[in-house]
């Protein structure tokens, strides 16, 4: 079983929510990266979406984009994403590590060859957003080949027929993102997501996690009580941005706050 | 190569020309893809849409537009005659519109009363806002603060024409920053607005649709090049930026083996200084803005500043039916220097009284180089993507002067 199926099977069994923070590596600087991945596993993050940098992130808001380009002038790039999982995982064998970013770059290094050197590195899955599952069957397969998820966005525009073949693909868990636009925007409509999860689960049973809009413990508390897991990107960042020197720590605080939030959640197995 | 297709049919019903092209998207933006390509399917063939935008590109663009020999030019270079595709004497000075028209009938029948845009030069933001205007339509215009800078007077025009101008302040704030942030936008709202992107890239349907709209410019070539010359031209030659006034006169004559097609992208201040904008010529293949195609990029995957004294043609990508025409040899892709396209500039001015846009400069510079070593018999066909007033300050510059 993949790190990330043991996570839920393990969530299930304590009638707990995942909390999957995110946060773009090389912003304010790959060491700091470190130090905030361990943050956010002390503050009880379970799965950790490391973003990947790329100069036209299509599907980021203000706040993402911003760390982005952060990283960028670091001169941080996919190389120096695979260094920072292998650096965590001399020190972390448990938390499942999932690297989110867009297609080019892992062209760039070639996807055989990326593939390989992130399932050795220690990643668990991998979220490319610019690759629908039209363009993805024989990119998916070499990931599963490896031992890795594949993990897959659906949104609120997302068809019947598109959510039946996402689920097809898709491994790991699903990112529902909950609502139309770009990372960071807008608020939570619960009983909107609520319907979308209803019909996503009509074709697979793997966990929904989601994302978009959740900002605090009461928006991932009140997640929690639908989804299997929160998704905190941008509120993240913003930590980041506010003091980058001390950057771990607050987001080690902040994310703290989230989770007890979250598991103060009278949860029943599904 | 010569495995030229003989029957020429691409992209395939989900946008790939051979390995290019395809959709590489966000999963907000699959289902609108999904309605767009939709409702072309059942638009481009349909009578009343087909005589409506004839109608519109003869009362409202001016077409068709004339072919005219350079003779003086020609004489000059004392090789191949050069005829000009004269696409400088639309409406708005440009080929742009010729896809505007289209894509904005297209948001009307589909019921969005609101359209948006990328822009670099500005030269597609204001074909754009005239047809916002024309149909009484809501625009919003993405611009890269930097071209907003370079490109004062098109800013002015798309407001003068009811545009709202939104300043991109993200990457390099250029032309593949405002086509992000429109992206976004299209994300965001996708209900209520119709995104006109303005040239032959992006996800599939917009490589294969703008295509449709600008081979009209092809089409008219094949009907009055017997008539001006009695034959079809040797050559066919355009510049290539995205490459939209390119694919339009290419496209009708792949068919044609004996009409070879020549693509001209911006060689900047040379290929080998790094400062230029030549995604063909010196690029690889990647995915950007929903397409694999062709790319400028570095060994991490991350897109690079491009240069070109042209706006027009200062984009890292190009369209992915470029990627395959060039990979598969039906059309060849060579590059002109800023210094080439100015030269070029001046030249027209002053040989034929045609102030020509810097973009189609570029053509003209290969065209030139072209000519000279050819036998008098042969033809050659440059697009002339646009007219050069919008380029009056940057010449001026050039040569020390201010207007
Ligand atoms: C006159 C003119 N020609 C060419 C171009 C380049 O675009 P494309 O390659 O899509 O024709 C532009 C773009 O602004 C333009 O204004």
């Amino acid at each position: 079983m993949s790190r990330i199926s043991t996570v839920f099977e393990r969530l299930r069994a304590a009638e707990r929510k995942a909390l999957i923070p995110y946060v773009t590596a090389g912003d304010p600087d790959i060491g700091s990266s470190l130090d905030i991945l361990h943050a956010m596993v002390s503050s009880g993050a379970d799965i950790l979406e490391i973003g990947v940098p790329f100069s036209d992130p299509i599907a980021d808001g203000p706040v993402i984009q911003r760390a982005g380009e952060r990283a960028l002038k670091n001169g941080v790039g996919l190389v120096d994403v695979l260094s920072l999982v292998r650096s965590f995982r001399l020190t972390n064998s448990e938390t499942a590590v999932v690297l989110m970013g867009y297609a080019n770059p892992i062209e760039a290094m070639g996807r055989e060859r990326f593939i390989a050197a992130a399932a050795q590195a220690g990643v668990d899955g991998l979220i490319v957003v610019d690759y629908p599952p039209e363009e993805s069957a024989e990119f998916a397969a070499a990931v599963r080949a490896a031992g890795l998820d594949l993990i897959f966005l659906l949104a609120p525009t997302s068809t019947r027929a598109r959510i039946e073949q996402v689920a097809r693909l898709a491994s790991g868990y699903i990112y529902y993102v909950s609502l139309a636009g770009v990372t960071g925007a807008g608020h939570l409509d619960l009983a909107d997501v609520l319907s979308h999860l209803e019909v996503i689960r009509e074709f697979t049973t793997i966990p929904v996690g989601v994302g978009f809009g959740i900002r605090d413990g009461a928006t991932a508390r009140a997640i929690c009580s639908i989804a299997d897991a929160a998704i905190i990107g941008s509120r993240i960042i913003q930590e980041v941005e506010a003091d980058p020197a001390h950057a771990a720590a607050r987001v080690g605080h902040f994310l703290a706050d989230v989770r007890a939030a979250m598991d103060a959640v009278v949860t029943t197995a599904p | 190569m010569n495995d030229r297709p003989a029957t020429y049919d691409l992209p395939d019903a989900r946008g790939h020309f051979g390995p290019y092209g395809g959709i590489f998207v966000a999963e907000t933006l699959v289902h609108a893809l999904d309605e767009l390509a939709m409702a072309y399917a059942r638009y481009r063939t349909d009578p009343e849409f087909v005589a409506e935008l004839k109608d519109e590109f003869a009362h409202f663009v001016g077409r068709p537009s004339p072919i005219y020999h350079a003779r003086r030019w020609s004489e000059v270079l004392g090789g191949a005659q050069i005829y000009f595709k004269r696409e400088d004497l639309n409406h708005t000075g440009a080929h742009k519109i010729n896809n505007t028209i289209g894509q904005a009938m297209l948001a009307r029948r589909m019921g969005k009363p609101r359209v948006i845009a990328e822009t670099g030069a500005g030269q597609h933001g204001v074909a754009t806002a005239t047809v916002a205007a024309r149909y009484g339509m809501s625009c919003v215009v993405y611009m890269g603060s930097e071209d907003i800078k370079r490109q004062a007077s098109n800013v002015y025009r798309m407001k003068l024409l009811g545009a709202t101008v939104s300043p991109v302040e993200s990457g390099s704030r250029t032309l593949k920053d405002a086509l992000n942030e429109a992206m976004r936008d299209w994300a965001t709202n996708v209900a209520d607005t119709f995104y006109i992107i303005g040239t032959v890239a992006g996800p599939h349907p917009y490589p294969m649709m703008v295509r449709d709209f600008q081979a009209i410019i092809g089409q008219e070539c094949i009907e009055q090049m017997p008539q001006m010359v009695g034959r079809q031209p040797d050559y066919v030659v355009a510049c290539v930026g995205g490459g939209s006034n390119a694919m339009g006169i290419f496209h009708p004559y792949i068919p044609f083996p004996d009409v070879q097609l020549v693509g001209v992208e911006a060689a900047g201040e040379g290929i080998d200084t790094g400062r230029h904008s030549a995604s063909l010529s010196a690029g690889t293949p990647g995915v950007l803005h929903g397409n694999r195609t062709y790319l400028l990029q570095n060994s991490d995957g991350q897109i690079i500043e491009t240069h070109s004294i042209s706006a027009g043609l200062d984009y890292p990508g190009v369209g992915p039916e470029h990627a395959w025409l060039k990979d598969s040899a039906r059309a060849s892709y060579e590059s002109a220097t800023d210094s080439e396209a100015l030269e070029a500039f001046h030249t027209c001015c002053r040989l034929e009284g045609i102030i020509p846009a810097l973009e189609s400069s570029h053509a003209l510079a290969y065209a030139a180089r072209l000519a000279r070593d050819l036998p008098r018999d042969k033809v050659i066909l440059v697009n002339l993507s646009g007219r050069g007033d919008k380029d009056m300050p940057t010449v001026a510059e050039r040569s020390g002067m201010v207007v």
